[in-house]
């Protein structure tokens, strides 16, 4: 049984030709994001009510600069993968779906890359 | 224009709610939920990054109720969104997709999220001292 319709064979629209590579990159930081969000929340739970001074030394502390943008850049592209099939979904307008699609991928990267930044001025600035 | 032998979308108004599509929605919910939580996130960082009086803002601002009340959301929302996501790998793999087994890791990832949300804030409470 094709699903096709009669109108979709017409207009020639087919599948968004990249096959499954953003299924298999959402699976993959999904993956990476199981003990990176555990992490995380036990993180946030232990830094309650910290000042910046206490924030900057369990910054210093082996592992968590490491592991907080391992988090940010699975967090971000996690994010970016699955704002994009929210927005494919529910906008129908080309122009404004294209918009979106673009703003989307360069937010993610903005908010990743200034995440990073700010990590690493708390971590050796003064 | 024949249409052939397409699977129909139920009809939403009259279509009774079901475990299984009530979850479906809300890990998107969560899903868009958290990357505005993420935003909340870039400000803290960046916030430190900036100097201790920004970062003390950040904190007080997180410590007000309403501040409160948004990382509470969030915190359901990331069990949420977490539990369910293991759920849904676990179908990826071809297990659990009989129906009572997906109604029963249904309500499995909806008690255990509120539940772990609970802990993590008697956890959070305690690192307070209670105040």
């Amino acid at each position: 049984m094709s699903l096709r319709s009669d109108l979709g064979r017409v207009r020639g629209l087919g599948s968004a030709k990249d096959g499954t590579a953003h299924w298999w990159a959402q699976r993959v930081t999904a993956v990476a994001l199981i003990p990176l969000s555990i992490w995380f929340i036990y993180s946030a739970v232990t830094l309650v009510g910290i000042d910046r001074a206490g924030f900057k030394e369990w910054l210093n502390a082996p592992g968590s600069i490491l592991l907080m943008s391992l988090f940010v850049i699975a967090l971000f592209h996690h994010m970016q993968l699955g704002l994009q099939v929210v927005v494919e979904d529910y906008v129908h307008t080309e122009r404004n779906k294209i918009v979106l699609l673009v703003l989307n991928k360069l937010t993610a990267v903005f908010l990743a890359v200034s995440s990073i930044i700010a990590l690493i001025k708390v971590a050796f600035g003064g | 224009m024949s249409t052939g032998n397409r699977p129909l979308s139920p009809h939403l108004q009259i279509y009774k709610l079901q475990i299984t599509s009530v979850l479906s929605i809300l890990h998107r919910m969560t899903g868009v939920g958290l990357a505005v939580g993420a935003l909340m996130l870039v400000y803290w960082l960046n916030a430190a990054a900036y100097g201790p009086e920004a970062f003390e803002r950040a904190q007080s601002f997180l410590a007000h109720w309403f501040g409160r009340l948004l990382l509470f959301g969030w915190t359901w929302a990331l069990f949420f969104h977490l539990c369910n996501g293991i759920r849904h790998m676990f179908w990826d793999a071809g297990l659990g997709l009989e129906l009572p087994q997906v109604r029963a890791t249904g309500w499995f990832v909806y008690i255990a999220s509120i539940v772990l949300t609970f802990l993590a804030w008697a956890a959070g409470y305690g690192m307070l001292g209670g105040s």
